[in-house]
């Protein structure tokens, strides 16, 4: 038991104590008596514009490491403004803790100054959350936290500690155990359902991996490797996944779902087993769940069982780490093999590689200016497989997924599951915080990047080059995209001007960044050059590309996958009797 | 009609252990609303354990959005245990307070009803009785039925609670806290 000490000085010493060296915030009232220890502390905070980019930091930091990301805000809207980062990382089971300051003890409930109940707010979207009353709490609670946040399915905890706990003197011991009779997350899968996923898996004739984000956070990319190896199945990484399993591989076919590739859409279509791996069969994903796959039988593996039979019922339901479902499953499979039996794919992966063949990713060069996906393409092959990329929502996000390139995990982040315009910037500065040798590049639209691009001031102040580039098609590209298709081209409140308001380049000025523009398909690889070179101060360049490119493939939300458009009004043939 | 147990087509009886910690009902209610299953009763109150609370919910809901909703609520990290408790190896019963009309000709009839059911009155007034009753739903519904032409003035009803049958505890294991070790100090 050490000395008696603050409420505020028992939080840092746990946030240190819990191994916290980052976190993103913004001090106000009820949080201040935090941020007087925090600066002796060694822990770096780094000062944020707006509190929707601490969260969407702390989530960039955690996807980017693995390792928990942490934010900070003050009491009210400080704690609401974290609301819509909260909700992603719930979404996108991000591991994270947010810290916010509360009224005095003695205030709640009483409509005091800046009182919001944060806790009830983000009752649903937070694994879970506590209110702090009494400081002799906090160190557990912190550990707690951190514990909760990690392991299992990662997720979004929130701690709200009143102003009168950080004020009040106490005494911090650093817990030893932590006991929470509820939460034990179950990792380790059931033999017996390993054994009938290895028999299904050798009985099938057209299985898929079904690879979602998951198999990312439970880091099982080189054992998903090695079961392709192993058996020569072929892969699907949904947008969550990307760079779980290298794109430059023959047996990966790509992105499923409603902007799918023509060969993952139709591979998860026409398969006879589904392997899911932390993946949850989002509407994404199935498009009309009812038309989903018809013939396919399910192994779904999840550490989450209420993700199992949820959505698709599920034959083989498997509880448990997708890591170590992996290294069980090539077990079995192995001592099946030395028996003999191994399954056979080959017509099956044969077609779906004539498939990939006939529907590769494509796109028309425009009739005049700069296609987006030539840009992506560039800025893939020229930053090469090393780099992270975060992404806002929209086309420029569909496209960075399909034609950037990934080989790596924990090189694509995005905000998947809630779809937050505006998470590329802050997201991508978290990012090269927690990954300061990488280039992070963030691939915005020009419609997100307005929404939270006063984080260049946060990058520039900290030494946090991030390189920005902006696919601007000056208007909110994939409602456009829907308003071409599907209501007569009425472009109704989708123009966004952004080639004249803002000056994208005088505004990278502004903040300090170094800003470029670039028009012409013949200028793209020596401006992207030019950003590559620059690493001591934040980089931000306007591509100002056609309006009227679009994402494709596609399936119009809530019809069939069998109804997937390779591009406009063309639907890809796919010659059954190959199968 | 019959005193056995009414139980419709979706009706499902959950005892649910709980920490007692504060904000632990919000959660539970928020879920069951969240994925738009209608709660038919709910009440909770301490256990022969001071840290757990019990909660019987009695749902109105098919077997497999159940199954969901059970998974729900296990994700709750305050939610101990959930167990559907089987209406043939359980009891459960009601609370009702009922306030009903009663003049000089009808108090004997009222006060007959009272007998045969094995209620208790607790309160009388010139023109009214209030009776207390335990039972199952069935009863409970039988009684009300019978008290009905006299006149019901107020009627409030508990939540529905509800027991194993036999010898067996179903917090017995769950009494046992999983301890997890939190890595040391890193600074």
């Amino acid at each position: 038991m050490s000395a008696e000490i603050t409420g505020a000085q028992s939080l840092i010493k746990s946030l240190e104590s819990a191994g916290v060296d980052t976190i993103f915030g913004i001090p106000g009232g009820a949080i201040l008596p935090a941020y007087d220890p925090l600066m002796d502390s060694t822990i770096r905070h780094i000062l944020v514009r707006h509190e929707q980019g601490a969260g969407h930091a702390a989530q960039g930091y955690a996807a980017a490491t693995g390792r928990v990301g942490v934010c900070m805000a003050t009491s009210g809207p400080g704690a609401t403004n974290l609301v819509t980062p909260i909700a992603d990382a719930h979404m996108d089971s991000v591991p994270m803790v947010a810290v916010t300051g509360q009224v005095g003890a003695s205030m709640i409930g009483t409509d005091a100054f800046q009182e919001a109940d944060i806790r009830g707010i983000t009752m649903p979207i937070t694994k879970h959350n506590f209110l702090i009353t009494d400081p002799l709490d906090i160190p557990r609670i912190v550990a707690e936290a951190f514990h909760i946040a990690s392991t299992g399915r990662p997720g979004p905890v929130l701690v709200d500690v009143t102003k009168s706990a950080l004020q009040t003197m106490t005494s911090f011991e650093w817990p030893t155990e932590i006991q929470l009779p509820g939460y034990r997350p179950v990792t380790k899968p059931h033999a017996k359902q390993i054994r009938e996923a290895t028999r299904l898996i050798l009985e099938s004739r057209r299985p898929v991996l079904y690879v979602g984000g998951g198999t990312i956070r439970a880091a099982a990319s080189k054992e998903l490797a090695e079961l392709v190896e192993l058996t020569g199945m072929p892969v699907v990484t949904t947008l969550m996944a990307r760079g779980a399993f290298p794109d430059s591989h023959p047996l990966h076919l790509g992105m499923p779902g409603m902007h799918g590739t023509v060969a993952a859409v139709a591979g998860l279509q026409k398969s006879d087993l589904i392997i899911s791996l932390g993946a949850r069969f989002d509407d994404r994903v199935t498009g009309n769940l009812d038309s989903f796959a018809p013939h396919a039988k399910v192994i779904h593996a999840d550490i989450d069982p209420a993700e199992i039979g949820k959505n698709r019922h599920a034959d083989v339901p498997i509880v448990g780490d997708v890591r170590e479902v992996l290294i069980d499953l090539m077990a079995m499979l192995r001592t099946q093999a030395d028996a003999g039996h191994t399954g056979d794919f080959e017509g099956w992966t044969t077609f779906l590689g004539g498939v990939k063949g006939r529907y590769p990713l494509g796109y028309d060069a425009p009739p005049s200016g700069l296609a987006p996906q030539h840009v992506i393409e560039r800025l893939g092959a020229i930053s090469g497989p090393d780099t992270i990329v975060t992404a806002g929502v929209g086309q420029h996000q569909m496209w960075a997924a399909h034609y950037f390139g990934y080989e790596q995990p924990n090189k694509w982040i995005n905000s998947g599951g809630l779809g937050t315009m505006g998470f590329a910037v802050p997201a991508a500065m978290g990012a090269k915080v927690g990954m300061p040798d990488k280039v992070v590049w963030a691939v915005d639209g020009d419609g997100c990047f307005q929404m939270t691009n006063q984080e260049l001031a946060t990058c520039a102040i900290n030494d946090i080059p991030i390189k920005v580039a902006v696919i601007n098609n000056e208007s909110l590209g994939m409602v456009r995209q829907w308003q071409t298709l599907f209501y007569n081209e009425r472009y109704s409140n989708t123009d966004l001007h952004s080639k004249r308001i803002p000056d994208f380049v005088k505004l990278a000025d502004a903040y300090g960044c170094v800003g470029l523009s670039c028009e012409s398909p013949d200028d793209v690889d020596a401006v992207i050059a030019k950003a590559m070179e620059i690493n001591d101060v934040p980089v931000v360049v306007d591509f100002r590309v056609h309006r009227d490119a679009m994402v494709w493939p596609m399936v119009a939300a809530g019809t069939s996958n069998d109804d997937i458009k390779y591009a406009r009004d063309i639907a890809p043939d796919f010659e059954e009797d190959d199968l | 009609m019959s005193a056995a147990h009414p139980v419709t087509g979706g009706r499902h009886t959950l005892s649910v252990l709980v920490e007692n910690k504060p904000g632990v009902l919000a959660r539970i209610a928020a879920l069951f609303s969240r994925r738009a299953f209608n709660i038919h009763s709910l009440a909770v109150g301490p256990t022969e354990h001071p840290d757990i609370s019990r909660m019987t919910i009695v749902v109105d809901v098919e077997a497999t959005p159940l199954e969901q909703v059970t998974k729900q609520l296990n994700k709750l990290v305050e939610v101990i245990k959930i167990v559907e408790l089987d209406p043939d190896a359980s009891v459960n019963r009601e609370l009702v307070l009922v306030k009903v009309a009663a003049t000089t000709e009808t108090r004997g009839q009222v006060l007959d009803t009272v007998q045969l059911f094995r209620a208790k009155v607790i309160d009388v007034a010139p023109d009214a009785v209030t009776i207390q009753i335990t039972g199952n739903a069935g009863k409970i519904a039988d009684f009300l039925a019978v008290l009905e032409p006299f006149g019901i003035r107020e009627l409030v009803q508990s939540g529905q609670v509800a027991i194993g049958r036999g010898s067996r505890s179903i917090s017995e294991r769950t009494l046992r806290p999983v301890s997890v070790p939190v890595p040391p100090a890193t600074a």
